[in-house]
């Protein structure tokens, strides 16, 4: 039976820009171009309402509280988790564990499935274009457990050598830690075909979708990895809340990470037996307002479409571009095949810092730097690069108008 | 004994602040603050080490500084030219002072001539991380000279 409800909205960008109360601000007396959405997004006016109405109108903590705002609340925040098991493709939602974000996310099965699983001489394997925070977290346990850390190296276009990755992976391998979309470069990942190559290894995979959540549509037991973490402020949520996704027998086996109250099932001073899963990860009264108004953000995705999100950046990405290409002695970092919509570039004879600045007074926001991946900018002998990335809600008029300002740019540094 | 010249200090400040005042336009301003970074001389190879660099900044910025005769003087380099420029600008002002002038150097030019932003701890541009690294040296040359 054919419904209206599955004709999707014509996707009109300029419709979708007055969603987001923030694009019509000035800056530096300039309409503001936001060119900085790996960093974070803006919010749709539903997410700003959704913490809004909350705290207006049903505030409580959530789980245990037996009067009405205490069930409305839990009712919307348990409403949440089924979003996001929805919206990532999850069986059940026992798997969806909220976290403050990635960083905490990856920070969590470092510290109790590392802990347990990770003994001297394991090998954990993560790539050359990791994010910081797809680092630290292995350094240590590495350093804890005299485990060895091993790196896929990064070719000159910016994509990971497969060759490589196979060389690495052995039978000591337990852990392959990877990044689907890179922040610095844009690139994205055939992590699916990785997580194959892994579990073949008898390797459980971990990916890093703090970028490719917004970007790319996420089917978890498509992808059939282990874990998967994201932040809700870089999916135009709110910031502070996160998911970590598991598979449930995993997550069933994994030793608890904090204790206190929510994650329980009973204490007495001898011993204390623990909550269910998701509870047992979550303990302590969560980030109940953020993590309700993420379904709002994941609700306005879903309304938007995912494929006509991607279309639309798609158009932005190769536009930008063929435009940036045409700047004398300006070079793209990261060429790689498949890319979200983000561009690196560096400039001949200027540092991106000078870039960022002249472009912030010309009101565009970009973010310049080493983007948390200073491995990454030595593998390129660079110290940083300007970084343009475009959300949903980006146009060409605003790559348009980043091009003249990059012009203005170039004439006022030489 | 070696005089304070407080003057001497807001002089240069005011000779800045009265420049600035000439420039109407933002792309002025920093034209401006670019010319002054690609003049300042280029600091030696040598000095540009670790050790010399100052933490915080999203450009390399290297500060030395030497105390003769009572007075502290520094030079600086960047691979930024904008921080450069800015680097120029407080090495005309604080260079060449006594360290008890240069510790409670008020600096009000970098808000009279609108570079305020620059010294915000979010741009991490380093504005702020120079200064304190600046005074840093005056407080070490005012305890050894003492």
């Amino acid at each position: 039976m054919t419904t209206y409800s599955t004709i999707s909205p014509v996707f009109d960008v300029y419709a979708i820009r007055q969603a987001f109360p923030i694009l019509g601000r000035m800056v530096k007396d300039k309409p503001l171009v936001y060119l900085d959405n790996a960093a974070t997004s803006q919010k749709p006016l539903s997410v700003i309402n959704a913490l809004s109405d909350y705290y207006t109108g049903y505030n409580a903590n959530i789980h245990r509280g037996i009067h009405s705002l205490a069930e409305e609340a839990t009712a919307a925040y348990e409403a949440s988790r089924y979003a996001v098991k929805q919206f990532i493709g999850a069986a059940a939602t026992e798997e969806i564990i909220f976290t403050r974000g990635t960083t905490e996310g990856i920070n969590l099965v470092a510290y109790t499935w590392g802990r347990q699983n990770i003994h001297a001489g394991d090998e954990i394997i993560i790539s050359g274009m990791e994010h910081h925070s797809n680092i630290v977290p292995w350094q240590i346990l590495c350093n804890e457990k005299h485990a060895v850390l091993k790196v896929i190296p990064v070719t000159e276009n910016g994509e990971l050598s497969l060759k490589a990755y196979q060389e690495l992976l052995t039978d000591k391998t337990k852990l392959v830690a990877i990044v689907q979309v890179s922040n610095a470069l844009g690139t994205v990942n055939p992590v699916k075909e990785m997580i194959a190559a892994a579990h073949q290894a008898g390797a459980l995979v971990l990916v890093d979708g703090a970028q490719s959540a917004v970007h790319l549509d996420i089917d978890v037991q498509d992808l059939d990895c282990d874990f998967f973490a994201f932040s809700g402020h870089k999916v135009y949520g709110p910031t502070g809340v996160g998911v970590l996704y598991g598979k449930r027998a995993i997550l069933e086996d994994m030793p608890v990470f904090q204790g206190g109250g929510e994650m329980i099932k009973e204490v007495t001073f001898e011993h204390t037996t623990y909550n269910e899963l998701p509870y047992k990860y979550e303990a302590g009264t969560p980030n109940i307002a953020d993590t309700i108004a993420l379904k709002a953000a994941l609700d306005f995705m879903n309304t938007t479409g995912k494929a006509e999100i991607r279309k639309h950046e798609v158009g932005l990405l190769a536009y930008a571009t063929e435009q940036l290409e045409n700047i004398p002695g300006l070079t793209i970092i990261g060429k790689a095949r498949e890319k979200a919509s983000l561009v690196s570039f560096v400039i001949k004879g200027t540092h991106p810092q000078d870039i960022g600045i002249l472009l912030d007074n010309q009101g565009i926001a970009v973010r310049t730097g080493h983007h948390c991946c200073q491995p990454l900018m030595k593998r390129f002998d660079i110290p940083g690069t300007v970084r343009a990335s475009f959300a949903l809600y980006n146009t060409m008029e605003e790559v348009d108008k980043l091009i003249t300002g990059l012009h203005k740019t170039i004439k006022m540094l030489s | 004994m070696i005089t304070d010249n407080n003057g001497q200090m807001q002089d240069t400040e005011a000779a800045i602040t009265s420049d600035f005042s000439l420039l109407d336009t933002w792309e002025e301003k920093y034209e401006y603050i670019i010319e002054l970074g690609k003049k300042l001389p280029v600091l030696e190879e040598k000095y540009k080490v670790e050790e010399n660099m100052i933490k915080g900044c999203q450009s390399a910025v290297w500060l030395i500084a030497d105390y003769r005769d009572g007075r502290v003087f520094f030079k600086a380099d960047s691979d930024a030219v904008i921080v450069k420029g800015l680097v120029s600008m407080l090495i005309r002002v604080l260079s060449g002072h006594t360290p008890d002038q240069i510790i409670h150097a008020k600096l009000d030019f970098i808000e009279q001539i609108g570079m305020m932003t620059h010294l915000a701890q979010t741009r991490s541009n380093g504005l702020l991380a120079m200064i304190r690294q600046m005074k840093n040296y005056a407080l070490v040359y005012k305890t050894i000279g003492n």
